[in-house]
C-alpha cells in the first residue's frame, strides 16, 4: 500500500460515488488557494496552530479491517441502542440499524448509501466555519449519516464509534444529522485511538427539524499524541431543541469550535462540555451561540480542569441578530486549576445587534475551593478522596443533565482516572 | 472516657491575634457551653480545634486522651472522635451527603455504605428531617435551619466522642431546636458525648442544659461558672466582662446593662441564611 499525501491533489484519488468526488475536488480546489489560519485570528488565538505540519500526515486510502476490540467496551455502554456504526481509520467496518426503524424510514449508515446523499452533506455547514472544515469536505472518506424521518421517535441513542490506530493518519470523520418535524432522538459519538501520532479533522453537522428533540453527546478520549481540529455545526428550528454535549478528554492539542444557530422561531440549543487537561494537553473550544430568530434561547454550561502542565483555551460568542428579539441566552464557563504550571483562558463575548433579549454569561477560573475539601476532611474523609469527590462534583452539574442516558457513569471514572494521574 | 483538653491556646490569623490563652477542658458525657458576643473568637476556636486552615497557633496544645489533636490532620480527628458541626456549613455541589459519609466510613474501617443508609434513616426521624435530604448534594439550597440539622444528622451518624457545635441553634426553629437538643443530650446520656456547645444566644443553654458556662471575649475566657452564669448574662449582657475602655488589661464585671445597649443581644450579623419559618 502506497501511502497518500496529505495533500490538495489525494482529494482525487479517494473512492466513493462521482457526485462525492466531484465534491471533494472543488472543495480541494478551493482548499488550494486557501491558507492555515495564525493566532493572529482572534478564534486562533492562544491555539497551537502554528505547530501542525500537515505533511507530516497521511490519507489513509483503504478500508482497514475488522471492528477494533477497543471500541467494544465503548459500545457496550449503550446496549440499548437504535443502531451503531463503527468507523476505523476513517472507514466505516461496521454498521447497524434495527429493523423497526429501517421500516419507518430512519437511515444510518455510510452516507453515500442514503437517499438523495447530496442534499445531505453539508446541508448545516455548507460554507463550513473555517479551513478545516473545507479540508473536511475534501478529504471525508466515508462521511456518516443518520436521517430521521418525521414524527419518528426513538427512545434508545445512536451510536457512532470512531478509531484510529494508523500511525500519522490524517482522519477526517463527518457525521451528519437531519431529523424531520417532531421527532425525537439521541446520539452517542466516540473518539478514540491507539497510540499514534495522528490528526484528527471532525465535523459534525446536526439539523434539527421544527419542533424536533435533539440530544447529542460527544466523547473525545483520544491518545495523547493525536491532534484533533474539530467542529460541530448545528441549526435548529423552529421550536425545535438541541442538547448537544463535548467531552474533551484527549489529544495533544485538542480543539473543538461548536456553532450553534437558532434559526427558527422558538428554537432552544443547549451547548455542554466536560473537558479536562493534563500532562501537556492543550484544549481549545470555541463557541457560538448564534441567535437568528425572536425568542430563541440557547444555555451554554462548560466546566473543565487542568492539572499538570495542561493549558485550555475558551472563547465564546453569544450573537444576537436584529431579528432575534425576545432572546434569552446564557454562557457560562467554569474550570479548577489543579496545579501551579496548568494555564487556562476564559473569555466570554457579547454581540447584540436588537433590544429585549437577556444574556448573561460567567467565567470563573480558580482552585479546587478549600472550604469545600475542609468540610469533606472535618467529617473524616481522606484528602486524596475529598479532592476526588469535590473535583468530580464540579463536573456532576453537566454529567448529570447528559442527554444520552448512561454516558456520566463512565465520563465520571475516566474524569478520576485523569485527576489521579492515571494517564491520558 | 475521652477527656478534650485545651491548653494556654494562642492563635493568630494574618498575624493578628485571635485567641489569646484558652484553657478549657471538656470530659465524656459533659455539656459545656462557651458564649461571648460577635467577633470574640468563638468560630476561631472551634476551627482550631478541627484543623480548617488558615490559622496559626502561637502557643499551647489542644489533646484529646493526651494524643496531639494539633499534629493531625482533619480527616485523622474526626477519625480520632472529634466533630465539628459548622456555623456556616459549606454547600458542595455535586457531593452527595450518603456518599461522603460513606467515603469517613471507609476512612476509619467503620463499616459500608449498608450501615451509614441505617443510621441516616434512623437519624432523620430521630430529629424529623425529611428523608429526601438524605441524598442530595451538600448544603446546597437548604435554608440555614435544615443546614444546621443536617450537621446534627451527620453527628448522629458518626458518633463521635467529643462534639462541637458552632451556633448549632442559628437558624433552627423552637419545634427544631427542641428536637436537635433532645438528639444531642441523648447521645450525651447514652453513649457519653462530651459536647462544647458554643453560642451567644442562652435560649440554646435553657434546652441543652450545660454543666459548664465559659465567658469569651476578645480571645479569652473570661469566666467560668455553673449554668446559672447563663440566666446572668442574659440580664447583664457581655458588656459586663468588657475590658476597660482605657485599655487596661484587667478583666471583670462592670455591672449592669448599659442604657445605650438596651438589647445586648441584638445580631447585627444575624445568620443571613437564617430562614424564620424553617
Ligand atoms: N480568616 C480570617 N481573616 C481575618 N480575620 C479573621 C478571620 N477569621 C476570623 N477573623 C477575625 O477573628 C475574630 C474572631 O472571629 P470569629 O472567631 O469568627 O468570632 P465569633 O465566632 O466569636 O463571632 C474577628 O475579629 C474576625 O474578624
Ligand atoms: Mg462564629
Amino acid at each position: 500500500m502506497t501511502p497518500v499525501p496529505f495533500e490538495v491533489e489525494s482529494a482525487r484519488s479517494l473512492p466513493g460515488p462521482r457526485w462525492l468526488r466531484d465534491r471533494r475536488a472543488s472543495a480541494a480546489a478551493t482548499l488550494a488557494g486557501a491558507e492555515l489560519p495564525t493566532t493572529e485570528e482572534e478564534v486562533w488565538r492562544y491555539s497551537r496552530i502554528a505547530e501542525l505540519e500537515l505533511g507530516a500526515f497521511r490519507l489513509v486510502e483503504h478500508a482497514s479491517g475488522d471492528e477494533p476490540e477497543a471500541l467494544r467496551p465503548v459500545i457496550d455502554l449503550v446496549p440499548e441502542r437504535a443502531g451503531v456504526i463503527v468507523v476505523r481509520n476513517g472507514r466505516v467496518v461496521r454498521a447497524e440499524l434495527a429493523d423497526d426503524l429501517a421500516s419507518k424510514g430512519v437511515f444510518f449508515g455510510a452516507l453515500a448509501e442514503a437517499e438523495n446523499p447530496s442534499s445531505l452533506l453539508g446541508s448545516v455547514a455548507s460554507a463550513g466555519p473555517d479551513v478545516f472544515a473545507l479540508m473536511n469536505d475534501a478529504f471525508a472518506a466515508d462521511p456518516v449519516a443518520l436521517v430521521v424521518p418525521s414524527g419518528v421517535v426513538v427512545e434508545a441513542p445512536f451510536a457512532v464509534a470512531h478509531w484510529i490506530d494508523e500511525e500519522a493518519a490524517a482522519v477526517l470523520p463527518r457525521l451528519v444529522v437531519t431529523t424531520g418535524e417532531g421527532s425525537e432522538i439521541s446520539v452517542l459519538e466516540y473518539y478514540g485511538s491507539a497510540a499514534v501520532t495522528a490528526l484528527m479533522v471532525p465535523l459534525v453537522e446536526l439539523s434539527v427539524g421544527p419542533a424536533a428533540r435533539v440530544g447529542y453527546v460527544g466523547v473525545q478520549d483520544l491518545a495523547p499524541s493525536v491532534w484533533q481540529v474539530g467542529s460541530h455545526v448545528s441549526a435548529v428550528d423552529r421550536s425545535g431543541v438541541l442538547r448537544s454535549a463535548a467531552a474533551m478528554l484527549g489529544g495533544d492539542y485538542a480543539r473543538l469550535r461548536m456553532d450553534c444557530r437558532l434559526v427558527g422561531r422558538g428554537a432552544q440549543g443547549d451547548l455542554m462540555s466536560v473537558y479536562f487537561g493534563e500532562g501537556h494537553q492543550t484544549l481549545d473550544l470555541r463557541t457560538f451561540q448564534d441567535h437568528r430568530a425572536p425568542d430563541t434561547s440557547s444555555e451554554l454550561t462548560f466546566k473543565g480542569a487542568v492539572s499538570g502542565s495542561a493549558r485550555s483555551i475558551y472563547t465564546g460568542l453569544i450573537k444576537v441578530e436584529p431579528d432575534a428579539r425576545g432572546t434569552n441566552a446564557r454562557q457560562s464557563n467554569r474550570l479548577l486549576k489543579l496545579s501551579e504550571d496548568a494555564w487556562a483562558e476564559s473569555v466570554p463575548n457579547l454581540e447584540i445587534e436588537t433590544n429585549d433579549v437577556r444574556c448573561s454569561h460567567a467565567s470563573a477560573v480558580g482552585p479546587v475551593d478549600e472550604d469545600q475539601r475542609f468540610y469533606l476532611e472535618s467529617r473524616g474523609v481522606k484528602p486524596e478522596v475529598a479532592q476526588r469527590l469535590v473535583v468530580t462534583g464540579f463536573f456532576e452539574e453537566v454529567l448529570a443533565q447528559l442527554p444520552v442516558p448512561g454516558v456520566g457513569e463512565p465520563l465520571r471514572a475516566r474524569i478520576i482516572d485523569k485527576l489521579e494521574g492515571g494517564g491520558a | 472516657m475521652s477527656e478534650l483538653a485545651i491548653a494556654d491556646l494562642r492563635v493568630s490569623v494574618d498575624g493578628k491575634p485571635i485567641l489569646d490563652g484558652i484553657n478549657l477542658t471538656v470530659c465524656s458525657g459533659e455539656v459545656h457551653a462557651v458564649m461571648g458576643p460577635n467577633g470574640s473568637g468563638k468560630s476561631t476556636l472551634s476551627h482550631v480545634i478541627m484543623g480548617k486552615p488558615g490559622y496559626e497557633v502561637v502557643a499551647g496544645s489542644v489533646t484529646l486522651d493526651d494524643c496531639d489533636v494539633l499534629a493531625m490532620e482533619p480527616w485523622q480527628r474526626a477519625q480520632a472522635g472529634l466533630f465539628l458541626a459548622m456555623q456556616y456549613p459549606t454547600e458542595v455541589p455535586g457531593v452527595y451527603l450518603d456518599d461522603m459519609l460513606t467515603e469517613a466510613f471507609e476512612a476509619g474501617d467503620r463499616g459500608d455504605r449498608a450501615l451509614v443508609e441505617a443510621r441516616l434513616v434512623r437519624e432523620a426521624a430521630a430529629i424529623g428531617f425529611d428523608e429526601t435530604f438524605l441524598h442530595r448534594p451538600l448544603n446546597v439550597d437548604l435554608s440555614g435551619g435544615e443546614k444546621k440539622r443536617n450537621e446534627t444528622l451527620q453527628l448522629g451518624v458518626l458518633q463521635p466522642k467529643i462534639a462541637v457545635l458552632d451556633e448549632i441553634d442559628s437558624g433552627l426553629d423552637v419545634d427544631a431546636l427542641r428536637l436537635v437538643s433532645r438528639r444531642i443530650e441523648e447521645e450525651t446520656n447514652r453513649r457519653g458525648l462530651g459536647v462544647l456547645a458554643i453560642t451567644h444566644y442562652s435560649r440554646l443553654l435553657s434546652e441543652l442544659k450545660p454543666d459548664v458556662v465559659h465567658i469569651l471575649v476578645r480571645g479569652r475566657i473570661v469566666q467560668t461558672a455553673g449554668p446559672e452564669l447563663a440566666g446572668r448574662l442574659e440580664e447583664t449582657g457581655y458588656a459586663a466582662w468588657e475590658p476597660p475602655e482605657n485599655g487596661g488589661t484587667e478583666v471583670g464585671i462592670r455591672g449592669h446593662l448599659h442604657r445605650e445597649h438596651p438589647d445586648p443581644f441584638a445580631d447585627p450579623f444575624a445568620d443571613p441564611f437564617a430562614d424564620p419559618l424553617a
